[in-house]
């Protein structure tokens, strides 16, 4: 499958990382590799077979509507310096 | 409002806050208004190792609210990731619904100048909403920062997405009531416009009449009241109406609402198309929902709008139109059925919602719920009327002076001394002092002019300050003038 380098810049904007024009040949190359491979099962036929949602055998896995507490303040902002009035502070949005 | 050269094509996406104890992935509390990132835990603020679990009453509640808007109930269900980078989901994605909602293919029903029309509702799926930004400093503007409150984050919503069947913004006004009305009734969300609870974007074309190629597409965001959805909408139609009659080109773009300028603005964003590369989240498993299970929830689903309303004009003889505004709120519809529980004469009850309540309670943007008049109090200021202890014009007054103070009728009429005058004495002298003050009138109704009566007998009720039985004067005044 044909991957250039527009694919591979178009994938980091998204993902938002800044990749160097050395590492956009290199994963270009890279990814290549991972698509030829899935490539192959193309030619599988899976008419028969339901798209895997989950590997799980599980459904339905529900719980029932209790409230439980929340977590304690100190813990919520623990990680983090940029807290201003109980908010966490994020870059200008706009 | 619209040219009739043009047609206009409307869908309408809703969003709606499920009214549950706890947030649909994780057992935090929804309540609105606590204090900021005080319902918050690893789960919903998208720490790394922590599983979703998701809360069985959201899917009974998005069952009930498909089996009340008429959809296919799916049998088979699962959640996805929506991604996209923005503070108010700690994630980067929200867990959402993408090609197999829980519920398709539903309508609704609403009454556009005396006739009934369906609107189709294409889809209804489960997702979380999004966290509430605040932006610091002075205005959104000139900060530097915004600040995130992650407590509205997971909360459980429904989305609700209409078929392109509406046609003008009084019909989507209409819908989105009608909508607001049938979620009240099943009691899944409160639908508190002005809480957020209920949320509205809007899709919107305009076309030449008779075209089978739908005009560019601008989606409204941000409409989150009745009075928003219309008025946006009609700018939003003159505008492009006036962008086809100049030959003028329209782009197909994300664009809100400016309230205080009563003007839509394009929402020009940085971003190349949206690309939320949807799949299925792995940290949940499919949602298998049994007949069984849609069955029980239908059993025990309540009476919805409509067939309150039929039931209105049925046991209590309201005529159509009484038993529409009536039953378009559930609590109002609550609030008479209280009422006539006590006092059975319903007509004279609609009477009274419908005038002076509704009119009131719109006047101080009230609530029925928190309306200070209970239904024992209105029923028994009806009874005062019927036992003559005051006039239905003085009940005017107690009803108003209710309304502010929440006092009882009987203490008001106390009170303020309003009961009625039936004394046959009082009255006459009354009458006759009219009589003698307005010979012109007096003369009129001798020669035949049957209207002057009615001003003769208003100068007796303004000199008794209202207190006195009107009948009684029309009577006498009569009885004196043969």
């Amino acid at each position: 499958m044909a991957v250039t380098i527009k694919d591979v810049e178009k994938t980091a904007f998204l993902a938002r990382i800044d990749l160097s024009e050395e590492e956009k040949n290199k994963f270009t190359e890279e990814i290549k590799i991972i698509l030829d491979h899935v490539e192959n099962f193309v030619d599988l036929n899976t008419e028969n077979i339901p798209p895997t949602i989950n590997i799980l055998p599980l459904y339905n896995v529900m719980r029932d509507d209790i409230t439980r507490p929340s977590l304690d303040k100190n813990a919520v902002f623990q990680n983090t310096s940029h807290e201003e009035d109980g908010m966490f502070k994020v870059p200008k949005i706009l | 409002m619209t040219d009739s050269k043009y047609e206009v094509v409307i869908g309408l996406e809703v969003h709606t806050e499920l009214k549950t104890n706890t947030k649909i992935f994780c057992s935090c509390s929804t309540e609105f208004g606590g204090e900021p990132n005080t319902h918050v835990c690893p789960g919903c603020l998208g720490m790394p190792g922590v599983l979703p679990v998701l809360n069985k009453r959201v899917v009974d509640f998005a069952i009930m609210a498909g089996l009340a808007l008429n959809c296919q109930i799916a049998e088979f269900s699962k959640f996805d990731r929506k991604h996209y980078f923005y503070p108010d989901l700690p994630t980067s994605y929200q867990i959402s619904q993408f090609d197999q909602p829980i519920c398709k293919n539903g309508y609704l029903e609403i009454d556009i100048n005396g006739e009934q029309k369906r609107i189709g509702i294409n889809r209804i799926h489960m997702e979380e909403d999004a966290s509430k930004l605040v932006h610091g400093g002075a205005s959104i503007a000139t900060s530097s920062y915004s600040l995130v409150d992650y407590n509205r984050g997971g909360v459980p919503l429904l989305e609700i997405v209409s078929e392109p069947d509406i046609r003008s913004p009084e019909e989507a006004r209409a819908y989105l009531e009608k909508l607001k009305s049938i979620l009240e009734y099943t009691e899944v969300s409160d639908c508190k416009m002005q809480e957020g609870s209920l949320r509205c974007d809007a899709n919107v074309s305009v076309m030449p009449k008779g075209s089978k190629e739908f005009g560019t597409r601008v989606e409204i965001k941000n409409l989150n009241s009745f009075r928003a959805l219309k008025k946006a909408l009609e700018y939003e139609v003159m505008r492009h109406i006036q962008a086809l009659e100049e030959g003028e080109p329209l782009i197909q773009e994300t664009r809100t609402w400016d309230e205080n300028k009563g003007i839509t603005l394009s929402m020009r964003t940085k971003e190349e198309a949206h690309d939320y590369r949807y799949f299925p989240d792995p940290d949940l498993v499919p949602v298998i929902i049994s007949r069984e299970w849609v069955e029980e929830i239908r059993r025990n689903l309540p009476e919805l709008p409509q067939a309150r309303k039929e039931r209105f004009m049925r046991e209590y003889g309201l005529p159509a139109y009484d038993a529409s505004i009536i039953t378009s709120s559930k609590a109002l519809a609550e609030y008479f059925d209280a009422c006539v529980a006590l006092y059975p004469e319903a007509k004279t009850v609609s009477n009274w919602l419908m005038g002076d309540l509704i009119r009131s309670l719109n006047a101080e943007d009230q609530d029925i719920r928190d309306c200070r008049i209970r239904p024992e109090m209105l029923v028994e200021m009806l009874r005062l009327i019927d036992n003559k202890t005051i006039s239905g014009k003085i009940a005017k007054t107690v009803f108003e002076e209710m309304f502010q103070s929440g006092k009882k009728p009987a203490d008001i009429v106390k009170e303020k001394g309003l009961v009625q005058i039936t004394d046959q004495g009082e009255i006459e002298a009354m009458v006759d002092q009219v009589i003698e003050a307005n010979p012109k009138s007096v003369e009129d109704f001798k020669s035949g002019k049957e209207k002057a009566i009615g001003f003769l007998v208003g100068q007796v009720m303004k000199l008794s300050k209202g207190k006195a039985n009107p009948n009684m004067v029309n009577e006498l005044l009569r009885k004196k003038l043969k």
